[in-house]
């Protein structure tokens, strides 16, 4: 069993071998955009053994859940994936409703639904813009992060923050949608579709960008399932899973939508399936955003789950000690001693959560299953047999958020 | 395949071991010895289907009440075809908390089971590369488990930096 990293490093020095060369690639590298490193192999220019060193953003998150409780612990959540923040609170908050069996109002359901695909939109965004930047398409990222930029004003719409919106609560939302919202949303809508075309006629047929993605990080099915992909890594190499279909949460039953999927595998699959996504993604917004229903976005307060409006906790004594109740660290949410793993699709997979409980108000143990970790651990197998000039394509097509893969 | 099937005939194969099966809400599961863990993972991978190995992690039971071993690992399943999904358990306690490694069943299990030993300690016998995979190697307590402390036991405040005039 090695022990250490320099034990794990092909040795190069025994002379049948000594054609091969070592070179450190990060932790900080314009490539990687995160602090990631690789300790790569090269025969020339071709890679023939990667390892990833990983851990330099660590700060212990899963040790944090186990200290916050399940409002404050949204914090930390949206900071892991912080390109589709709210998808990341949407399904801690899913586990957590799933263990308290809640059941969300209709009005709710919808807002998250279009939060939802709107991060989807915007991680689809950052990732094929900034694929392309690395390929040197510099001119498609900043169409992609000028739309980018819209959907940031729609979280700051909603819940007053840009980045990190912590927009969800046990059973809810941290506070109504209003006209203004929703008018952002539908011109979104319209801007969508031109910037989309704009960045598919940059790429799609881009003669640099379709070579050097094209055949290039090849996952096959097989390999797919066997290694844990999810997602549209998954749906690029063709396992046609999408829990959105499969598990339906929120009010994905009620949209018209469709599973993108392809056969290929490569980067360039990738980046066709994340493309596609986006369309489908803004059908189901424009199905969504012509019917959010009426009525609360909370669930009942008699339920105990909800923190009351500041009316009732004023104005009333009932609400005034569940409020009291919620908020005192010895007494917050009852919930029943067991253990849960519940999952949504988030835009880069299947990110789950597993929360042990043991009747407080505070998971004892808050697991994530963080779609980046196990996408970047096919990257060595990815990358092999290619050059190097090919990690920044496949670094890129897999989406890597380091937050999310160190946590 | 439902839940009821998968009991039955795990139940026929595995009669001995007296397997404890549980579901809540959506979630359906099956806690096994370790001891046996390899062999019924393999039998549910091919009998089943289970293709996917969709999450792998642990859990350190010290200060639940209730609870009659010290780590629980699970492995949550999920049969690609059909979109099954099935969460096996396993309990194990100190000293040396050791789990057949899975990497020959299914790839995926790389880095969850070196995430796993490297918060848990917890080794896997037969896997490859088996060292810490987020925190440092020189790094010795396993900070998932509920006898560490939240704010750590000191390693940033001594960790050794190197200053110029020293260097």
């Amino acid at each position: 069993m090695p022990l250490n990293l320099a034990d794990a490093i092909p040795d190069t020095s025994s002379p049948e071998r000594e054609f091969l060369w070592t070179l450190n690639f990060g932790p900080q590298h314009p490539a990687t955009h995160t602090t990631l490193r690789l300790i790569l192999t090269l025969d020339g220019e071709v890679v023939v053994h990667a390892i990833p060193d990983i851990g330099f953003l660590h700060s212990g998150f899963e040790k944090l859940g186990e200290h916050l409780d399940f409002n404050q612990y949204v914090t930390i959540v949206d900071r892991m994936n912080y390109i589709s923040p709210v998808s990341n609170e949407i399904s801690w908050h899913h586990a957590v409703e799933k263990l308290l069996d809640i059941d969300l109002t209709p009005r709710c359901k919808y807002i998250r639904t279009i939060f939802a695909e709107l991060m989807r939109i915007h991680d689809h965004l950052v990732c094929c813009g900034a694929a392309a930047l690395d390929l040197g398409a510099f001119t498609a990222f900043l169409y992609a992060f000028n739309l980018r930029e819209k959907i940031n004003d729609i979280s700051e719409v909603a819940s007053g923050q840009r980045f990190h919106p912590s927009y969800t609560r046990v059973g809810g939302l941290l506070c109504d949608v209003d006209d203004v919202w929703i008018t952002k949303v539908r011109a979104f809508i319209k801007l969508f579709y031109a910037a989309y075309a704009d960045l598919m006629k940059l790429l799609q047929r881009n003669r640099i960008f379709v070579d050097r993605t094209r055949g290039v990080g090849v996952l096959t099915k097989e390999e797919a399932i066997n290694r844990s992909a999810t997602g549209p890594i998954a749906r690029a190499s063709g396992v046609t899973r999408d829990l959105r279909k499969d598990q339906p949460y929120l009010a994905y039953k009620d949209f018209d939508f469709k599973v993108v999927c392809s056969t290929e595998g490569d980067c360039y699959a990738r980046f066709l399936v994340r493309m596609e996504e986006m369309v489908q993604s803004i059908k189901i917004i424009t199905q969504a955003i012509e019917n959010i229903p009426s009525g609360p976005i909370n669930i009942d307060v008699n339920s105990k789950f909800v923190v009351p409006n500041q009316m009732s906790v004023y104005r009333s004594i009932e609400g005034l000690i569940q409020h009291f109740e919620l908020h005192m660290t010895n007494r917050q949410w009852e919930t029943p001693k067991e253990e849960i793993y519940a999952a949504t699709e988030s835009p880069n997979g299947e990110l789950g959560f597993y929360i042990v409980s043991d009747g407080s108000g505070v998971a004892y143990r808050a697991r994530t299953r963080p779609p980046s970790f196990i996408h970047f651990s096919l990257f060595p197998h990815l990358i092999v047999g290619h050059q190097i000039s090919d990690i920044p394509a496949v670094l890129g097509s897999i989406n890597i958020i380091a937050a999310e893969l160190d946590r | 395949m439902s839940f009821a099937d998968i009991k039955e005939k795990l139940t026929a194969k595995f009669e001995k071991l007296n397997l404890e099966f549980s579901s809540f809400r959506d979630n359906d599961r099956v806690i096994v010895p370790p001891t046996d863990l390899f062999e019924i993972l393999s039998y549910l991978k091919t009998t089943f289907c289970f293709d996917m190995l969709i999450d792998l992690s642990a859990a350190d039971y010290l200060h639940l009440q209730g609870a009659t071993h010290r780590y629980g690992v699970w492995y949550a399943l999920l049969n690609v075809e059909n979109g099954e999904r099935l969460i096996v358990k396993t309990h194990l306690d100190d000293p040396d908390p050791r789990l057949p490694s899975m990497y020959d069943l299914w790839k995926g299990a790389d880095w969850m089971e070196r995430e796993v030993y490297d918060m848990y300690g917890i080794e896997f016998d037969g896997h490859p590369d088996l060292r810490r995979i987020l925190l440092p190697d020189e790094f010795v307590a396993f900070p998932l488990r509920k006898d560490y402390p939240l704010r750590g036991m000191g390693e940033r405040h001594n960790f050794q930096s190197v200053i110029r005039s020293e260097s």
